[in-house]
C-alpha cells in the first residue's frame, strides 16, 4: 500500500550518556542531543532544521521555545512524543510542511536520590489511587489474566527479562553494561506486583535522544545510510491508570496499529528481523507478540522459550537492552525504540548485538496504559 | 488490606459525587445507561457505548468475583501496609471495577473467587468499597 510515510528517512539517530542520574544542566544535556543527532546525519547541520519536536521534562522546554533558542527562523513544530512524533514529522515532510525535521529530548536532575521512581508511575485518580496502585500493579493485573487464561509461566516472563537485560548487558552505552543475569536471578530477585519481580520492572534513569528526517531525495544527498519509514499506527484506548485495566477489552491493544504498519509496508510479521518492542514490563513483550501478529493469542509465554527472541534466535527483541537496562529516560526512552532499529538496521552494534537486519518493529506504550504504537522501519525504500 | 496512616483520598467531582455518596450509604452505585440498558464505570458524562447521555445511577448488587489481582509488595507509599491485593473485580451485572479484597490472606485470593462489596469508613466524606469473600 502507498503511504506519504514512505517518501522519509531518518538519516540521524543518537543517545546522550544515560545514567540513573544525571547531575548537568537539562538544556545543556538536549543540547547535547540536538548536537549528535545532527553530527550523524552526515551534512545536516541546525541552519537546516525546519521542522522542531524539542521538549524537555523538568526545565518543560517546547517546541516553539526550542525554535527560538535556534535562531527564530520559521519553522513547523510537532506536539506528539515517541513513535507518534516521528510519524507526526514524516507526514508534515511527506505534505511539504517542512524538509528537515529534528525530534530531540532530554531529562536531568529530576531524580536526586535513589529511591524516587518516576514521577508518571504513580496514578492520583480518585478510583486509583486509594486502592494502592501504581504502575506495576496496574501491568500486573494484565498479566495476571493472561497466565490465568493461557498458564503462562513465571519463567517465561523471567526468560524475557534475562534476554534483555543481557542485550543491554553487551551494550556499552546501556546503564546496566555488563551486569548479565539468568531467568533464576529475575525469580529470585524481590517481588514488586505478583507476578512482578523487581528485574521483571524498567528502570528508571536519566538522558536524552535526537532523531533527524527527512525526504528521502535530500537523504541520498546525505553520507550517511539512511532508514526508510515503512509503515506505522498509532492506537490510544482511553486515559491511562484512571479505570480497571481489563484484559478482554485492552489486552490486544497496539493490534489495530501493527495491522495498518504491515498493510502500509506491504510486509508480514515473518518479514521483520529484529523487534524494538516496548519492555516497561516482562510480560509486555510476550503480549504484543501475540498482538502484533509473531505468534497466537495465548502462545507468547511458549514463544518466548529456547532462545528465540534473543540475538542470535529468529525473533530477537530489544537488542539494546530497553526500558529494562539500556534506560528509562522522561520521554528520551519512547524515542530510543526506533534509535535501537537505525542503528541496528545501520549494522552500527558492536557484533555481539548485531542481528544483520534489513527491517525492525519499533513500538511504544503497554497495555496497563491502555496505547501502543508501531513503526515498520527498514534499509530499502517501500515500493 | 490495613493502612499505616491516612491514604490519599478521593476528592469527588461533580461527575463522581453519586458514587461515593452511595458507598457512604452502604450502597455500590454505578451508571446504568436508560438508552441501552449498558452500566458505565467510572462516571462519565455519556455512555461510552451509545454516547446517549441519558445515564441514571443504579445500585449494584455489590456480588461479583475477582477478574485479576496482584499482591503487592512494595508499595507506591508506606501508609500502604504489604502485603496487600488489588484486584479487578467483576460485577454480576457486567462491569469491572479496581479495590482491595480484605478478610482474607493475600494467598487465598484467586481468579473466579466469589467476592461481595463491604464499605469502611475512611473519613466524615470518604468510606472506601472492599470486596470480601461471599
Amino acid at each position: 500500500m502507498s503511504s506519504p510515510l514512505h517518501h522519509v528517512a531518518i538519516v540521524g539517530a543518537y543517545n546522550t550518556r544515560q545514567a540513573r542520574a544525571i547531575d548537568v544542566p537539562e538544556t545543556e544535556l538536549l543540547l547535547d542531543a540536538v548536537r549528535g543527532g545532527l553530527a550523524s546525519s552526515g551534512g545536516l547541520g541546525l541552519g537546516d532544521v525546519d521542522g522542531v519536536n524539542v521538549s524537555s521534562s523538568v526545565r518543560r522546554l517546547h517546541s516553539r521555545e526550542a525554535v527560538m533558542l535556534f535562531g527564530g527562523r520559521p519553522c513547523w513544530t510537532g506536539g506528539d512524543i515517541g513513535i507518534p512524533a516521528v510519524l507526526e514529522a514524516a507526514l508534515a515532510i511527506s505534505a511539504g510542511l517542512c524538509e528537515v525535521a529534528l525530534i530531540a529530548t532530554a531529562q536531568a536532575l529530576q531524580y536526586t536520590d535513589r529511591v524516587k521512581t518516576a514521577p508518571w508511575t504513580r496514578p492520583s485518580n480518585e478510583f486509583v489511587e486509594c486502592f494502592g496502585l501504581f504502575t506495576p500493579a496496574e501491568f500486573a493485573l494484565m498479566a495476571c489474566r493472561h497466565m490465568h487464561l493461557y498458564g503462562t509461566q513465571p519463567e517465561a516472563l523471567a526468560t524475557v527479562a534475562a534476554t534483555i537485560r543481557n542485550h543491554g548487558a553487551r551494550h556499552p552505552e546501556a546503564i546496566y553494561h555488563g551486569r548479565f543475569c539468568t531467568p533464576e536471578d529475575v525469580l529470585a530477585s524481590r517481588m514488586v506486583a505478583d507476578p512482578f519481580h523487581l528485574l521483571d520492572c524498567a528502570t528508571t534513569s536519566e538522558g536524552g535522544a535526537c532523531l533527524v528526517m527527512t525526504t528521502a531525495a535530500r537523504a541520498r544527498d546525505l553520507d550517511c545510510q539512511p532508514i526508510y519509514l515503512l509503515g506505522g499506527g498509532t492506537d490510544k484506548q482511553g486515559m491511562a491508570y484512571v479505570t480497571a485495566p481489563v484484559w478482554d477489552r485492552y489486552g490486544q491493544v497496539g493490534k489495530r496499529a501493527a495491522a495498518q504498519a504491515f498493510a502500509q509496508a506491504g510486509l508480514t510479521p515473518a518479514d521483520v528481523d529484529v523487534l524494538e518492542l516496548y519492555d516497561p514490563f516482562s510480560f509486555e513483550i510476550i503480549r504484543q507478540l501475540e498482538a502484533f501478529g509473531f505468534c497466537d493469542e495465548g502462545e507468547g509465554g511458549d514463544f518466548v522459550m529456547n532462545g528465540r527472541i534473543a540475538v542470535g534466535g529468529v525473533c530477537p527483541v530489544v537488542t539494546n537492552g530497553g526500558l529494562l537496562s539500556f534506560s528509562h529516560a522522561g520521554l528520551a526512552q519512547l524515542l530510543q525504540k526506533p534509535i535501537s532499529a537505525v542503528q541496528q538496521l545501520r549494522g552500527e552494534y558492536p557484533q555481539a548485538l548485531t542481528v544483520g537486519a534489513q527491517v525492525a518493529i519499533t513500538s511504544n506504550g503497554g497495555s496497563g496504559a491502555l496505547f501502543c504504537d508501531v513503526m515498520l522501519l527498514g534499509t530499502e525504500q517501500a515500493a | 488490606m490495613s493502612h499505616a496512616g491516612p491514604i490519599p483520598l478521593p476528592q469527588p467531582t461533580r461527575l463522581s459525587q453519586p458514587h461515593w455518596d452511595g458507598c457512604k450509604e452502604g450502597v455500590l452505585h454505578v451508571q446504568r445507561c436508560t438508552a441501552c440498558d449498558a452500566y458505565v464505570f467510572i462516571p462519565q458524562p455519556v455512555c461510552t457505548h451509545c454516547q446517549s447521555d441519558q445515564l441514571e445511577w443504579v445500585a449494584s448488587s455489590g456480588r461479583g468475583t475477582v477478574y485479576s489481582f496482584t499482591t503487592v509488595h512494595r508499595p507506591p507509599r508506606p501508609e500502604f501496609e504489604t502485603p496487600y491485593v488489588v484486584a479487578i473485580i467483576e460485577l454480576e451485572e457486567g462491569w469491572h471495577m479496581l479495590a482491595n479484597p480484605v478478610e482474607c490472606r493475600p494467598e487465598d485470593v484467586h481468579v473466579g473467587m466469589p467476592v461481595e462489596i463491604v464499605f469502611r469508613q475512611m473519613s466524615e466524606e470518604i468510606s472506601l468499597p472492599f470486596f470480601r469473600p461471599a
